[in-house]
């Protein structure tokens, strides 16, 4: 392989200026890709993580109550006029089993079993309709860590604690260590103290939320001893669905995903990725006809060389692999600069950008870029360089 | 496997034909028969147009006879593969070219060692010193690192003589090394040939158009037609 590449690399040096002038253009194609790509997975990671930032990523419910209608005898014919259900607050059966069973599933990452439900919230004459929300606060902080989120007082729930978001807390005039009474349905009611005060950034969240602990949303909701809802995280986010279909048919109880609660966002996401797919692609594909035209015609230029080189002893095989090195060699250099420089321009767009967010360049992105293009290269000197290894020496010795 | 005492280059009844199957077939070469011994020094002459230098392809295996058969060192070549001719090529026969056709890209040093290299790699030492001496002994010891574009057309002609002599092959092959040149350098190129097939004791055939340069040879072969005369 010595021969082969010191030739490879001569000629490319003594072709100085079609050679810087491809490099370049490998360099942009490949700083382009880098850059979308990185620009578009950082806004993906930046949408998704504000989505889920504030809800789970699966949401276990017991499942829909539904009318039972007796079949009809045969030879009869019923008439049915039905009004669905209501569906009441109701717990999910044996929630401990299932809680245990979701616990030892690898693709879950935290289970937390919530009681949810509506209530009001009472200071004096002002009413404010709210959420319950009874946590087992280890467990939902793995799903939703509200602790970060504390500008006033500290998360504390239980023992007649709760913690409230900021709009609700200004609403009612309240600060950390008020009293704040609870009104529920039939009656139930509790007074409990703001422990601390919450702000997700989320409107209808920091107006609505009250998160006490399992015990007193029993109480409150009136399902003793029951929970109505599983919040879970997963490890794959966009194996989400799959594992709600799998808990759906484990358990026999509702499973959403956020990919069907969001399922606008899942959308967009996708056309982004394709689109970015898309844009690589024929960057790729304008980079491979770079580099094939560069070598076709540098074949062209050299083809007395290389008759002069078959004369010599040369085999057909080393002429090949001479061109499709150089191929190799402009991709891989040319697209370790177009790493760089696409690496260069995040850092800019970064710190001198709008700053809505941060983009990440991962590693195996710049990795991936530079292997694929290297290939691309070595690929794209594949018809000249089997063009060059099939010249006949006497033709290309006469060759002017 | 070569034979010591086979001659160096034998030709027996070799024919070449263009366009074959097509009306315009056309035989070129019509049967020739050439034997060339160790140290021979042999000028193949003749008029533009009677196949001295598809002859010449032929011998140095870069072509193929349509018929007949060509020995080198005694083995015969017609049914070798292309690996196997190109390694012959490469072992056993240097070529110059009338046109001297260097490689650009490398120094004089490099391409006299270049059918070392293509062979086995980066070069030892030893072929380095090899290839300096070859220089030197053209007269271009002061010229090894400059490339071919900052040599005069005798000078460039000088590194392919000494390219052609670094595998120390059996046969040396000349189409028209002079052809290109001043009366002057012409003449010393020659000297050259001679002077290697002296010291290194390999056949060379020249092809030539100077009919006073053939008449130093020791032996001119004339084509005329396509056939020895």
């Amino acid at each position: 392989m010595w021969i082969e590449s010191t030739i490879a690399v001569k000629f490319m040096r003594q072709g100085r200026t079609q050679t810087a002038l491809i490099m370049v253009g490998i360099s942009v194609g490949v700083a382009v890709i880098v850059f979308i790509t990185a620009l578009i997975l950082g806004l993906q990671s930046n949408i998704i993580a504000r989505t889920l930032g504030t809800q789970s990523h699966i949401r276990v419910q017991p499942p829909d109550e539904k009318n039972i209608i007796t079949p009809s005898r045969e030879g009869s014919v019923a008439l049915v006029t039905e009004d669905k259900r209501a569906q009441r607050l109701r717990s999910i059966l044996n929630w401990q089993d299932v809680r245990d069973t979701l616990d030892t599933l690898p693709e879950i990452k935290a289970v937390s079993p919530v009681v949810s439900g509506p209530a009001f919230a009472r200071k004096g004459e002002v009413f404010k309709s709210i959420s319950i929300l009874g946590i087992d606060p280890p467990r939902y902080e793995k799903i939703i860590p509200i602790s970060t989120d504390i500008v006033s007082g500290k998360f504390k729930v239980g023992a007649g604690d709760a913690v409230i978001g900021k709009i609700l807390a200004d609403d009612l005039g309240l600060g950390a260590g008020n009293k704040l009474r609870i009104e529920s349905g039939d009656g139930r009611a509790a007074v409990v103290t703001v422990a601390g005060i919450f702000e997700i950034g989320v409107r209808d969240l920091d107006a609505r939320f009250v998160y006490v602990d399992l015990k007193q949303a029993q109480s409150l909701l009136g399902l003793y001893g029951g929970i109505n809802l599983i919040d879970l995280t997963v490890r794959d986010l966009f194996a989400a669905e799959a594992t709600a279909n799998r808990i759906s048919r484990l358990t026999g109880l509702k499973a959403e995903s956020w990919m069907q609660t969001n399922a606008q966002l899942v959308n967009a996401l996708a056309s982004q990725s394709l689109s970015t797919s898309i844009i690589t692609f024929f960057v790729a594909l304008s980079v491979a006809f770079g580099i094939a035209s560069v070598l076709a015609i540098s074949v062209t230029q050299r083809t007395r060389e290389i008759g002069i080189l078959r004369a010599m002893g040369i085999r057909r095989s080393q002429i090949l692999q001479v061109f499709l090195l150089q191929g190799g060699i402009l991709g891989l250099i040319g697209s370790a600069v177009g790493a760089s420089f696409g690496y260069a321009l995040v850092m800019v767009f970064n710190q001198f950008g709008p700053k809505l967010f941060y983009i990440d360049v991962p590693s195996y992105l710049i990795g991936g870029a530079t292997a694929v293009a290297t290939v691309v290269g070595i690929l794209a000197a594949l018809a000249p360089a089997w063009r060059a290894s099939r010249l006949d020496p006497v033709q290309a010795i006469r060759y002017v | 496997m070569s034979d010591a005492t086979a001659p160096v280059l034998s030709l027996v009844d070799v024919r070449k034909s263009y366009n074959i199957g097509s009306p315009n077939e056309v035989e070129i070469l019509h049967g020739i028969n050439l034997t060339v011994q160790e140290r021979d020094f042999s000028a193949l002459v003749g008029p533009s147009g009677s196949g001295k230098s598809t002859l010449l392809n032929i011998i140095g295996l870069l072509d193929q006879p349509t018929s007949g058969e060509l020995y080198i060192l005694g083995q015969p070549t017609r049914e070798m593969e292309d690996e196997a001719r190109t390694a012959l090529r490469g072992d056993t026969i240097g070529f110059v070219f009338q046109f001297h056709h260097l490689i650009q890209a490398f120094t004089a040093l490099e391409n006299v060692l270049m059918p070392l290299m293509i062979k086995g790699g980066k070069p030892k030492p030893e072929f380095v010193e090899r290839a300096k001496n070859l220089l030197s002994e053209v007269g271009l010891g002061d010229h090894l690192n400059k490339k071919p574009d900052e040599l005069s057309g005798g000078q460039q002609q000088r590194v392919a003589i000494a390219r052609a002599l670094i595998t120390r092959p059996a046969l040396l092959l000349a189409d028209e090394p002079t052809g290109n040149l001043d009366t002057k350098t012409a003449a010393e190129i020659f000297a050259l040939f001679r002077k290697f097939n002296q010291l290194f004791g390999c056949a060379v055939l020249l092809v030539t158009h100077d009919a006073r340069l053939s008449t130093t040879c020791d032996r001119t072969i004339t084509l005329v037609d396509g056939q020895t005369v």
